[in-house]
Parts: structure tokens; sequence; C-alpha cells
């Protein structure tokens, strides 16, 4: 009973998810396309939580949906941005993108349907990073050093940001 | 009846019951708004409608139910129409975290909240940051200046209010070890007013991070820059009439006292009594289901009532004060407040 639900939830969700997929290169309007990023993002939040994943659900939500897509929109509305142009180098970028697609996918498929036993019932970290506690007690006495390093390199990328965009005084 | 149905009944019958409470609640925030800024501006405020003007909220509503839906020519249609419904959704959405009551269990099914879930803080938080887009698209797709130049306010505002509002939430989650909100009310529960998060838990400090921020966040005065009547004639719903007004309206009351029920949860010990065990526990069964809402409505009530008060006597921030103060001010105090809470709870 439990195990269909969450089929029916999944196949919902994955749907979403491919179904705003698409409509985010089908629209032309950049807003559009930011809002079908969204529903993306959103229901990959919904598949972590059909996992058990529910922190990184949560946080997806959170980082991803609220604040990222947000400063999207917002570069978008503070530009107003207008429709997609339509160039040379776009009708070339549709003539080699969707051979290169085609590629990707057989790519893909290939590999999934040859290792395809692992991946049925896929558990994170072999259900043993599941809750808050669980991947806070991996992040800061496992792995506290990778952890540390990355916060650094995320504070020198924003100082980076902030002096790039600072303008020059004189 | 199987299990599974009597939890689908009673979830779906305390959601409708949630829910119609809740829009009461904001009908009748709005009134009590009126009469309290009315006082405080020494005047009346509504008192035609019904004794006291107890009946205007219905006539509010009627007058929006009936008025002609505008919808203006250069707008950009699907977005319009969206905005009201993400900004009335997100607004609802949060309060089925909220636990009302004490655990009382039926069947094995909570009585007193809708979902009772080990992440609850995080979900009110994603709802929140959820819904900036309904004020941010309304503006953009209303395709009108003074819209467009509150939403891109309102945007800005959430964003940055929203790193100090998260950040005065850890050292109340550093105290309960846990992001569930019952858990969180748990630890407060102990001693009364003694042990609750604001005194006992030191964490005063971190009270008015939130409650500063949550003002901001929900684009109250004195942060109302996005709606700022003075210079942006409406802010972002300059162009909705009629019930897409009202959903905007609505949403932002439901917010108010969203932030009230988490307030109360996070800081002000939830449900539980101020004496703690000086009281003695009622042999009623009833009436010990029903206290713990008497406090909490009592609590939550005090913050609406601030909210209004802090609207009838604040001046609106200018805009670069505003960015000034979340950044320069509130983040690194809440950060301070971070390392101050993990020292205290460390020996444990």
């Amino acid at each position: 009973m439990a195990f269909g639900m969450y089929l029916v939830i999944f196949f919902i969700f994955g749907a979403l998810c491919i179904a705003g997929a698409l409509n985010l290169l089908l629209q032309r309007h950049p807003i559009n396309s930011a809002l079908s990023l969204i529903v993306v993002m959103t229901s990959l939040a919904v598949l972590y939580l059909l996992l058990g994943a529910e922190f990184l659900a949560a946080a997806q939500v959170i980082v991803y949906s609220g604040a990222i897509m947000v400063l999207f929109t917002f570069v978008i509305m503070l530009l107003n941005a207008g429709e997609e142009e339509r160039t040379r180098g776009s009708r070339a970028a549709y003539l080699v993108g969707f051979p290169g697609v085609a590629a990707l996918l057989g790519l893909l498929t290939y590999i999934f349907l040859s290792v395809r036993m692992p991946l049925g019932n896929a558990q994170l970290g072999g259900g043993t990073l599941v809750t808050t506690s669980d991947l806070s007690r991996v992040l800061f006495r496992d792995l506290l050093l990778p952890f540390e390093v990355t916060s650094i390199l995320i504070l020198v990328a924003i100082l980076g940001a902030v002096t790039l965009a600072r303008k020059e005084e004189s | 009846m199987s299990p599974l149905l009597i939890y689908v009944l009673l979830s779906i019958v305390k959601v409708a019951i949630v829910t119609v409470v809740l829009l009461m609640c904001v009908a009748y925030t709005v009134l009590l708004e009126r009469k309290v800024v009315g006082r405080i501006q020494n005047r009346f405020g509504p008192s035609r409608v019904g004794p006291f003007g107890l009946l205007q909220p219905l006539a509010d509503g009627l007058k929006l139910f009936l008025k002609e839906d505008i919808m203006p020519t250069s707008v950009y249609r699907p977005l319009y129409i969206l905005a009201p419904v993400i900004a009335l959704a997100c607004a609802l959405l949060s309060i089925a975290v909220v636990p009302f009551g004490a655990n009382i269990q039926y069947r094995g099914i909570d009585l007193f909240q809708i979902a009772d879930l080990n992440i609850g803080l995080l979900v009110i938080l994603g709802v929140t940051s959820v819904g900036v887009y309904g004020i941010a698209l309304s503006g953009w797709a209303s395709n009108n200046k003074y819209s467009l130049l509150g939403s891109l306010r309102s945007s800005a505002q959430m964003v940055s209010y929203e790193l100090a509002l998260g950040l005065s939430l850890v050292g109340v989650v550093i105290r309960s070890g846990s992001l569930r909100l019952r858990d969180i009310v748990d630890v407060q529960a102990t001693h009364g007013i003694l042990s609750w998060n604001v005194f006992g838990g030191f964490q005063i400090v971190a009270f008015f991070i939130y409650l500063i921020a949550a003002y901001a966040e929900t684009n109250r005065a004195p942060f109302d820059l996005v709606e700022a009547e003075s210079e942006l004639t409406g802010g972002y719903h300059t162009e909705y009439s009629s019930m897409k007004f009202a959903m905007f309206f609505m949403a932002e009351y439901a917010n108010m006292i969203t932030v009230g029920c988490v307030a109360t949860l996070l800081f002000f010990g939830g449900w539980t009594s101020p004496f703690g065990n000086l009281l003695p526990t009622p042999h009623n069964i009833v009436i010990q289901a029903l206290l713990p809402i008497f406090w909490f409505v009592i609590k939550v009530f005090f913050f609406v009532f601030l909210y209004i008060w802090v609207r009838g006597t604040t001046p609106r921030f200018r805009y670069d004060q505003l960015m000034g103060f979340g950044w320069k001010f509130l983040v690194p105090l809440a950060i301070a407040n971070i390392i101050v809470a993990a020292l205290i709870y460390a020996p444990r």
C-alpha cells in the first residue's frame, strides 16, 4: 500500500520535473524559463523527500527554489529582459544541439541499462545518511576538513565578487 | 473503519477547521488593526456595521467579492493571475506544521497539529522563501513602474532579511537539538516562564533579531517599503482589484499570524503555561486539552497586537537604511548570537 503511494508520487513529480525542464528550454521569455526552473527544483525536492532525505529536501527548497531563483528573477526583472532573439548563432545551436542531446541521452541510457542492478531501490549513503543529525555528524566530524575548506572557498568567491562589483574610487 | 480511512478523514477535518479558523482570524485581525490604529491616531475606527463594528469584516469581504475584477490591458496575464495565488497559498501552507496544543492523540492521530514533521522549522522557512515570488511576480507582471519598483524592493529586502531570520533560529535549534516544533516546545515546558527560550534559554537577542527580520519578511511597518503609499502609490498591488487584491491582503495578515505562531513556539514556550507546575493540573479532560490552546492563542494574540502597535507608532525606514541595518547590524549580531549559544550549550 505505502509502496504504491510512493510510486504514484514519484511518477507525478518525476513527470512534473521533466515537463518543467522541457518548458525551461522551449519558452521564449526568460521569466517563464526561470519559473520552470523553480518547478524543476521544487519537484526534485519532493523526490529527495521520497528517498527519506528530509533535510536535503528542505535545503533544496530554501536555497535553490528560494534564494537563488529569487536572485535570477530579480535580475530578469531589473534588466527587463525581453524575448529571446533569433540569430544565426541560435540556429547553429539548434543544428548541433539536438544531435548532441540525442547522443548524450543514448549514452546515459546505455550506461543505466548496463549497470541496472545497483540503481534500483537506491538508498542515500546505504540508509545511514537520512536524518538531519546523521548528516551533520558526517559533515562536522568525518568530513570536517573538506567542509571547512569548501566554506573558505565560498568566502573567497564572495570576496572576489564584491571586489569586482566595487566601483573604482577616484 | 480501516486506520488509513480514519487518518484521511481526520486529516481532512483538521485541514478544514484550521483553514476556516485561520481565515476568520485574518478577517478579525484586519478589524483589530483598524480599531487599534484608529485609537492610536485618536479616532474610533470602524464602528457602524454591527455592535462595535464587529461585522465590518463581513461587509469588507462582501464588497471585495462583488467588486468588478479589472484586468488591465498591458499586463502579462498568466503571471498576473498566478501571483496572488502563490502569495495566498504560501501564506496558508506554513500553518500546517504548527502545533496548537499538547500532543493529544485520538486513535494514533495528533488532534492539534495537521502535520508533525521532523523538519517542521525548515518547512516554515522554505515556504516563506518561496512566498517571495507572489510579490515579486505581481510587480513584474503588472507592467507598471510603481509595481515593479515595489517588487524589486521586496525581492531584495526579503532575501536579505531571510538570512538574519534563519541565523537567529540556530540558537533555539542548538538548545532543543531538533528541528521538530514539538521537540522545541517540549524543552521549554519544564519550569514555565523560566524555561522559555526567550528567558531561560538565553535567546532574548535571537528573539529580537527574529522579530525584526520577520517584520521585514512580512513587509509590515516599519519595513513596508514594498507598498510605501507615499512613494509608490500602492506598490506591488497597485494594478490589482477585487478578489485578487483581497488575496494579497489575506496573505499579508495570514503571514502575520504565522509569524506570531512561530515566535510563540520558538521563544515563548508554545502552548505551555507561563506558571509551569504552580497551577494545579485540571481534572476535567476537556479543560486539560483546551487549556494549552488558550495559552497559545493568548500568546499569538500578543504578537499580532504587537504588529499593529508597531505599525501605529514607528515611521518607515529609508531604503538604504533598511539594507544597511539588515546586513551590517542584524546579520553580524545573529552570528555572534550563534557563537554565544553554542558556548552556552557546549558543556552538555
